[in-house]
């Protein structure tokens, strides 16, 4: 026995004591309530199955977005996990398959998002989305009342929204007419509205063309005009994110677009301070497509307890149990069923929040299919991260348009090859 | 220890004020506000609402809105100044349309008045939420990650001092080959933030099977070449001729370390104490690496969990913040005290 | 409080103190047989131990990612690139145009970390040899003073970013308080130099009562004589200053100088969660290039971070190698007085 294979078995058996069976472990983050209502699940579930000790360890998002990855690479990581970054991680999830008494259910229900959250060409059951997302705007209604200013109604452009914000900001003296948040996420949904297209023929990133120039170009016209807040995206540098939903919060901007998630920060902080009503995404050159996303429960491989994990992620699944989550955390369900059925009864005495959620699901009719593809897209991570680090850097006056186009190029041409 | 003068501190001429007193005044008063104000804000700030803490113009102290039980209606009303045409009067809000508020006096329900939002502004007092303190307290397993806390901060600091103390005794007090080459070793690696080496790290502390054990928060930080350095420079400056008078009496290099050159560093030894209890109880990103159970949470690792992807849930982490701070304070404030009677006790001159 | 202070003190002593004593016997034996140098390597040897494995093994593991590219974090899963990630770095069409440099960021960052440097660790020691001196001085209640000064060590770094972002943000104290007195509100964070500036002050903010502790450690021991004897013959304060108090001083400030070099080249928590890197790139800093390019982003390069960490090693090592050569110099001079 070499001293290497010692210390890996000193290890492995270390690891071993540490996980006993029919523990599960679940690594979660929260944004907002979800960890408490998620702890109230656990116990049903614990009181359901007593066999089974499930373990809800909550963390930093920080450590899901870039510890994570270090864990499961090891071989090592919880059982379960709450991840966005669903796609890139693809190969260390599980396929629960053949541990499902009724794969067949998983399919109708949350087949439309599989293919998020496995590698590409599999039909393996990896998990479900705890929830959907769509990028889209917030309007402060009352704002625009105060102004005399009418909303642009369905179909308007960016330039009616953008334009429509800077006579509200003009008359009511806001710090500026509308902001977007930091990121390329963000923006990518309006790209798409102007005729982008990120994937290439080959499936790998294409060069920046023509639709993502065209708004690009907007962008930063709007935010060296002023009509943009300067601060959220030239505040700070490469892929770091930055929301604007404060400046929102305090009516320092009449439009806002980020997305769905922000509704129930939007309610708790707002309160009865203004009005303020879900946009959807307003239009470009070829559609008005907003950008969908979300988190995912997935089974780890690495799991020694396979059975076990079914068991839970089943229970978490289930049709109740998903419309009570999202009627509790003011979630969009991902859940077809659920989606189908509608009537979900929004946890709130808000009258804003119920009508925004609604705009949001009808406006996951008008994603475009270009849009609709990026989820499930492997590269789609390092344009959003190019498009956003090189575009700032304009913003700030260091780069030429074109000579950032031609860096998000080599940025993101220069990752693909690294990745190999 | 008010003894302690320079040459500096004299008043010259007496009582005359010199200008270097100004000089003292006036550092000594914006170092109070300075270093002080944003800290008490800190502080201030943990007891605002969320809403309260995204507001702008930010207000020093926590308000809260008041609210009056008004006849004929249910839950308490929201209270509002109004100021218009007919005066300055207090009014209770029963719902707004719009930039329209539908408002009545609290003394005088029947008559509903009809108030254009940008003539009222919420009557506020001060008033603190506990919620931010209490909650997590109901949520977290607090206690634990506290003592996880204690248990890291007070081991790490113990190893640290020992091991960091018999290395610089060695680097500094013996002549041997390859001495230089250790000192310049230590002090290389000084510079490479931890952020650095955090993957190859992380696989030989998964290796020797110590990840989401507190030992493997523990160990890679205790061998601070920080100090190594900080007590070799210090040991530098103990004489020689010392430790030759003990060796004359037959003194072991063991009790030389212990029994001499260990008291004579004690100022050093402080100060790397506090530092070192700082550090560890501080420590954030490479437990957050390690620990990922909660059963060995650290309490900077469990009030992470309220950093989000997309929102930050600020008024629990400041709180949580504020908590974490008293220990240090606590620490520093006790063992600042052994610095200055160290320095007056070891009869360093 | 100094006494229960002083009994604590005992009380966590007393079971070392009787361990201590159990080790002299056999370590006696071991003198005896390994002489002198077996002493060293015996005190050297639990805290290069571990420092060996936590420490030098990570390091040297990281000149091997240097050399491999992939997507891949664990080593044997990578694959060997030459020096491929260095010529990635350091290759530029034209050496006078940043922007044709294949890494333009890497070297923004590394002219901001150079500046900082510069400015950031200069205004430090001035001033946190003024606080020293300041509190040096026959104060009343001197340890509130300390106190005062040292605070802000105790907050963790990313603490003590967000506080003075709240207050330099747009929407932040300051401008509430310009907005208190008449003045229109200024978008501080969004001004190059007064990014850049705040960077330094912030830094400066949380690490001045670390360094004025150590550098007040050694005014103390300054035995008090000398001035005695400086002002019977009336030596002006300055010169007292330079003549006396500085060259007392040095061991303390070569610590403070390689100390503050070293905290000033690592620039992250603080000054990342206080301005982004922004605005634009004017104050990212070469270890939150090395933290995007090999954590942050979703598709992480470890080899490129490796590569760009080492080279900024190699930077450091050689100020390093200069600051020491400085301090034995000294060192040479104080043994010949």
């Amino acid at each position: 026995m070499t001293k290497h294979t010692m210390v890996l078995a000193l290890a492995a058996s270390l690891m071993a004591s540490t996980a006993l069976a029919g523990d599960v472990r679940m690594m979660w983050y929260s944004d907002g309530v979800e960890g408490e209502v998620m702890k109230d699940l656990v116990a049903r579930f614990k009181a359901e199955n007593p066999g089974i000790n499930l373990i809800l360890d909550e963390v930093a998002y920080k450590v899901v977005q870039e510890q994570l990855q270090i864990q499961l690479e090891a071989g090592q990581g919880p059982d379960i996990a709450r991840v966005t970054n669903i796609k890139t991680l693809a190969p260390h999830w599980l396929d629960l398959t053949p541990h499902l008494a009724d794969p067949a259910y998983w399919r109708t229900n949350f087949g439309a998002h599989a293919d998020w959250m496995r590698v590409d060409g599999s039909d393996a059951i990896t998990g479900f989305m705890t929830q959907l997302t769509l990028t889209g705007g917030f309007a402060n209604a009352t704002l625009f009342e105060q102004a005399g200013v009418a909303l642009p109604g369905k179909g308007a452009t960016w330039d009616d929204w953008v334009n429509a914000s800077a006579e509200v900001a003009k008359s009511q003296g806001t710090a500026a007419a509308f902001a977007i948040d930091r990121s390329g996420h963000r923006m990518t949904g309006p790209n798409v509205s102007y005729g982008a297209n990120y994937i290439g023929a080959d499936g790998k990133p294409a060069p920046v063309d023509a639709g993502t120039k065209a708004f690009a170009e907007k962008l930063v016209g709007w935010v060296a005009g002023g009509q943009m807040l300067k601060d959220t995206w030239v505040a700070a540098s490469g892929s770091t994110y930055r929301a604007a939903a404060d400046d929102f919060i305090n009516a320092q901007i009449p439009f806002y677009y980020s997305g769905s998630w922000q509704i129930a920060n939007l309610s708790t902080k707002i309160g009865d301070g203004f009005d303020w009503v879900a946009t959807g995404s307003p239009c470009g050159t070829a559609g008005c497509s907003g950008l969908a996303g979300g988190a995912a429960l997935v089974a780890v491989k690495y799991t020694a307890n396979p059975t076990e994990v079914a068991k839970v992620m089943e229970f978490f699944a289930r049709e109740e149990i998903v419309k009570e989550f999202s009627e509790r955390t003011l979630f969009l369900p991902a859940h077809a069923g659920v989606a189908a059925k509608g009537g979900l009864n929004w946890q709130t005495a808000d009258k804003n929040v119920g009508a925004a959620l609604d705009v949001f699901v009808a406006a996951s009719a008008d994603i475009l299919p270009a849009a609709a593809a990026l989820p499930a897209w492997k590269w789609a991570s390092p344009v959003y991260g190019a498009l956003v680090n090189r575009i700032s850097q304009v913003m700030a006056g260091e780069l030429k348009l074109d000579e950032a186009f031609a860096k998000i190029d080599s940025d993101i041409a220069e990752q693909v090859a690294a990745a190999k | 220890m008010s003894a302690v003068g320079t040459f500096l501190t004299r008043r010259r001429g007496g009582d005359r004020w010199d200008w270097t007193d100004i000089v003292t005044f006036l550092w000594l008063g914006a170092g109070v506000f300075i270093m002080f104000g944003p800290a008490l804000w800190l502080v201030l700030s943990s007891f605002k609402s969320p809403a309260q803490l995204s507001e702008f113009p930010p207000t020093l102290l926590p308000y809260e809105a008041r609210t009056a039980v008004v006849e004929g209606y249910d839950k308490p009303l929201p209270l509002f100044v109004v100021t218009d045409d007919s005066g300055t009067r207090t009014l209770a809000e029963v719902r707004r349309v719009g930039t329209i508020a539908q408002m009545v006096d609290p003394e005088n329900p029947a008559t509903m008045e009809r108030i254009n939002i940008a003539n009222r502004t919420p009557d506020r007092a001060v008033g603190f939420s506990w919620g931010n303190y209490l909650d997590p307290f109901l949520r977290f397993d607090f206690l634990k990650y506290t003592q996880n806390s204690i248990f890291v901060t007070g081991v790490a600091t113990l190893i640290t001092l020992l091991t960091n103390s018999m290395a610089a005794f060695a680097l500094s007090k013996y002549d041997f080959r390859g001495r230089n080459t250790v000192v310049v070793l230590i002090i290389a690696t000084l510079m490479i933030p931890l952020s650095v080496i955090l993957v190859p790290l992380y696989s030989i502390v998964s290796g020797v099977g110590l990840i989401n054990s507190l030992w493997g928060v523990i160990l890679p930080t205790v061998a601070t070449p920080t100090g190594v350095f900080l007590l070799r420079q210090y040991m530098l400056t103990i004489p020689d001729e010392l430790l030759e008078a003990a060796r004359m009496d037959h003194a072991s290099e063991w009790q030389i370390y212990w029994r001499i050159v260990l008291p004579l560093t004690a100022p050093a030894l402080a100060v790397l104490a506090i530092f070192s209890v700082v550090w560890r109880w501080n420590d954030f990103l490479w437990p957050l690496i390690v620990l990922s159970r909660q059963e060995v949470y650290t309490l900077q690792v469990g009030l992470n969990a309220y950093a989000g992807e997309l929102n930050v849930q600020w008024h629990y982490l400041l709180a949580m913040t504020v908590i974490t701070m008293i220990p240090v304070v606590l620490v520093f404030v006790f063992l600042q005290r052994f610095i200055t009677a160290g320095i007056a006790g070891t009869g360093l001159k | 409080m100094a006494q229960v202070g002083a009994w604590v003190g005992a009380v966590i002593t007393a079971p070392l103190r009787g361990f201590a004593r159990l080790l002299d016997v056999p370590l006696r034996v071991w003198q005896r047989l390994a002489g002198q140098n077996g002493m060293a390597a015996f005190f050297l040897l639990p805290n290069m131990a571990i420092f060996g494995i936590f420490v030098l093994f990570p390091l040297g593991l990281n000149i091997a990612y240097s050399l491999t590219s992939g997507g891949a974090l664990f080593l044997a899963d990578r694959n060997f690139a030459g020096l491929g990630q260095y010529q990635r770095l350091l290759t530029c069409a034209d050496y006078t145009n940043l922007l044709s440099c294949q890494e333009d960021q890497f070297w923004t960052a590394l002219g901001n970390t150079a500046l900082f440097v510069v400015v950031q660790v200069t205004a430090l020691i001035v001033l946190a040899t003024a606080t020293a001196l300041i509190l040096n001085r026959e104060l009343r209640a001197r340890s509130f003073w300390r106190a005062v000064f040292f605070f802000p060590v105790l907050l963790s770094p990313v603490v003590v970013g967000l506080i003075w972002r709240w207050i330099l943000d747009r929407n932040g104290v300051l401008n509430a308080g310009l907005v208190a007195v008449g003045l229109d509100p200024v978008n501080w964070l969004l001004d190059r130099n007064f990014a850049f500036a705040a960077a330094v002050g912030v830094t400066i903010w949380a690490h001045l009562g670390f360094f004025a502790l150590i550098l007040l450690a050694g005014l103390q021991a300054i035995p008090r004589d000398l001035y005695e004897a400086a002002e019977m013959d009336g030596t002006r304060p300055a010169r007292v200053f330079w003549r006396i108090t500085l060259p007392l001083l040095m061991p303390n400030m070569l610590v403070v100088i390689v100390l503050a070099l070293i905290r000033a080249v690592q620039v992250f928590d603080e000054a990342f969660v206080l301005t982004g890197g922004g605005p634009g790139t004017a104050t990212l800093f070469l270890t939150q290039y090395i933290y995007e390019v090999g954590f942050a982003s979703l598709l992480k390069n470890p080899g490129l971070a490796a590569a760009a960490s080492i080279l900024m090693g190699g930077v450091l090592v050689v100020l390093t190698l200069l600051q020491l050569a400085l301090g034995r110099r000294n060192e040479r001079k104080a043994k010949l007085k």
